[in-house]
């Protein structure tokens, strides 16, 4: 790690703490009284316009983390503290972009942004020029007037992000946004998504499946683990810090730190032995002739 | 290669459809038609224009095989035998006598003084109807939606509800009528039993399916329940409620038959069965099919107004259409348009 990415990491350590997460447990009551457990002892702490990714393979409780950040989804134990004070169902100081569109399709794109804005009491002109710029801000100005089905997948993703950001977040959630857009789309997105970032005062935590855009977009990678013996419910293996500089440009992928740190994410991940467990029995269907082998 | 139109889940071209749509009523009608004017098909009985030497008289209808039986035996006596023309039943008019039934049944002045034209009938018919209908509407749809939207209301009210929508409406009939008296009031309180219950639950169940994550998206951007209900529910079920209200409407002419002849029957349903009574079947069908082509007209109408007033669902209209729709509704807009041009050129916002 050279001494422009360690200082920048000493720079985000002084910042306050926007986001704490304490011993944070969650289980759902479930068949016949069995509790089936989606989060054990999860605590880590998000610093101020800190970029978090958080990974795991499915069924870790990444789903279920986030929601309970949102306030969506009660938890069972520990707390989660938003600048000291604790979270208690959801609120204009988390905005949320969800996977799926969640746009309201009965109003126009720019309504859309303004909604949080309304929500908070603003006067209309005042919201529709606040709304006005956050269009502008993701490069969506010019479809102000359009409603959500005439736009695609990549920029209706746009648009949320954009009326998440203008209800004012300390903080803002991001579930798998681009989980359903293909990869070139969501190669763009990404570096909107930055870019972004760096022009708003926002702390973002994002999940993900994808090893390469947690990796590509974060400060810091939290890495889920499904639960195991020992732990009753998805549980934080690690924390992994990002050894790359910021701004990011596509060409680090191809960097040693990024290889490195990508093939210990993946090991932590997918661990070999889970593998070749799942291996498939070996059968043979076909009549001889025409081997594919 | 798009499948046939006549397969699962095959694609159905424009002009098909249009077809198809004159299809399902040109099918029916030539049926009818044949079984009217082809004697051979079904006519099973004789109508006698000749009596000759038989029991039989003049415009008596018997069945064809005592008619046979009838003129063999006078064939064998030597008498004269009767003589008619095969016909159908009297419960089945031809075609141009429904058809002229139809045209007759609004220029002929109903038989007793005092007793309503047909026109008045229906008129009388469709008010029952809207009343009946929004005052259901006006109880049933914030319920259905608060019991949609709210768990808790949704336990308390609905099984009640679902208790209740079983028993026909009918059976309260006897009970309208002791609480209401004998005139419009019992008929509308039955339309209201018929459509009320069902409507709460159609109403629950439209807005359950409501996409979660709407109502998620609006919770994180700080929305209150109230604002909930009224920013992100209603609108956001507001296509399906009103394809709802389509059906229910559909549900309000079912009953009104059964409400119109509880109390001092009225209404086009009383002069159905009026005609019944004079063995006028012809009048009978026009009545009938007068019901059938208002339902018909209302939903074609209200399905094509549906295109227009939500947008955002995606339907584009053509071109015709949108230009019809704007004459159509130019009268509704007019009073927003001149309130737009008063605040335009009100002579005081100019010198503020």
């Amino acid at each position: 790690m050279n001494d422009a990415i360690q200082e920048r990491f000493e720079r985000i350590a002084a910042r306050p703490v926007v986001l704490d997460v304490r011993q944070l447990g969650m289980s759902f009551p479930g068949v016949g009284g069995v509790f089936a457990h989606a989060l054990h002892d999860v605590s880590f702490q998000v610093r101020r316009r800190e970029f978090i990714t958080v990974v795991g393979a499915s069924g870790c409780g990444k789903s279920t983390l986030v929601r309970i950040l949102a306030g969506l989804t009660g938890h069972t134990a520990g707390e989660v503290l938003l600048d000291g004070k604790p979270v208690n169902g959801p609120g204009p100081d988390r905005g949320m972009v969800f996977q799926g569109y969640t746009l309201f399709p009965w109003l126009s794109v720019l309504k859309n942004v303004m909604f949080g804005l309304e929500m908070q009491e603003r006067g209309h002109d005042q919201a529709r020029s606040e709304a006005l710029q956050w269009l502008e801000l993701v490069g969506l100005g010019n479809k102000a007037e359009v409603w959500p089905h005439q736009l695609s997948g990549g920029q209706r993703q746009r648009v949320a992000i954009a009326r998440a950001l203008a209800a004012g977040p300390r903080i803002l959630l991001m579930d798998e946004p681009f989980g359903a857009l293909d990869p070139q789309t969501r190669a763009n997105l990404q570096e909107h998504l930055l870019q972004i970032w760096q022009q708003v005062d926002i702390t973002i935590v994002f999940i993900t499946h994808d090893i390469d855009e947690a990796l590509w977009l974060a400060d810091r990678v939290l890495v889920l683990q499904p639960p195991d013996a020992e732990h009753r419910g998805g549980w934080l293996r690690e924390m992994v810090d990002v050894p790359l500089p910021v701004p990011r440009t596509r060409e680090m992928v191809n960097s040693p730190a990024y290889r490195a740190t990508r093939e210990h994410l993946e090991h932590l991940i997918h661990p070999p032995r889970a593998a070749a467990a799942e291996r498939l029995p070996v059968f043979k269907m076909t009549k001889a002739g025409d081997e594919v082998l | 290669m798009a499948r046939s139109a006549w397969r699962v889940a095959g694609s159905l071209p424009p002009r098909l459809a249009g077809a198809l749509w004159f299809g399902a009523f040109l099918l029916p009608v030539v049926a009818w038609s044949a079984l009217s004017y082809v004697p051979w098909l079904w006519h099973p009985q004789v109508l006698i224009d000749h009596a000759g030497d038989s029991v039989y008289a003049v415009d008596m209808r018997v069945e064809s095989s005592a008619f046979a039986d009838a003129v063999v035996q006078a064939q064998r006596s030597g008498t004269a035998a009767p003589r008619g023309d095969r016909v159908n039943p009297v419960f089945l008019p031809a075609p141009h006598e429904v058809a002229r039934a139809l045209w007759t049944g609004f220029t002929t002045p109903p038989l007793r003084r005092g007793d309503p034209w047909l026109h008045e009938s229906i008129g009388h018919s469709i008010s029952v109807i809207l009343w009946g209908f929004v005052i259901s509407a006006l109880i049933g749809v914030p319920l259905g939606i608060l019991c949609g939207a709210i768990p808790a209301l949704s336990r308390l009210i609905e099984p009640f509800v679902d208790f209740i929508r079983y028993m026909p409406a009918p059976a309260f009939g006897a009970l309208c009528v002791a609480v209401l008296g004998i005139n419009d009031a019992p008929k509308i309180a039955i339309i209201v039993v018929g459509t009320l219950f069902q409507m709460v639950l159609v109403v629950a169940n439209t807005t359950r399916n409501l996409d979660r994550a709407l109502i998620e998206a609006a919770q994180t951007l700080g929305a209150s329940d109230k604002r909930l209900l009224t920013r992100v529910v209603v609108p956001g079920i507001l296509p399906n409620l009103y394809t709802d209200m389509r059906v229910l409407l559909g549900w309000a002419w079912t009953y009104l038959i059964v409400a119109e002849l509880i109390g001092a029957s009225s209404g086009i349903s009383w002069y159905i069965n009026q005609q019944g009574k004079y063995r006028a079947y012809d009048n009978v069908f026009a009545g009938i099919i007068i019901i059938g082509l208002i339902g018909l007209i209302t939903d074609q109408v209200l399905g094509w107004i549906g295109r227009f007033v939500f947008p955002w669902s995606g339907q584009q209209p053509s071109r015709p259409s949108q230009i019809a729709f704007a004459i159509v509704s130019f009268p509704l807009r007019l009073p927003y348009i001149m309130l737009m041009l008063a605040r335009k050129y009100d002579p005081k916002a100019g010198q503020q």
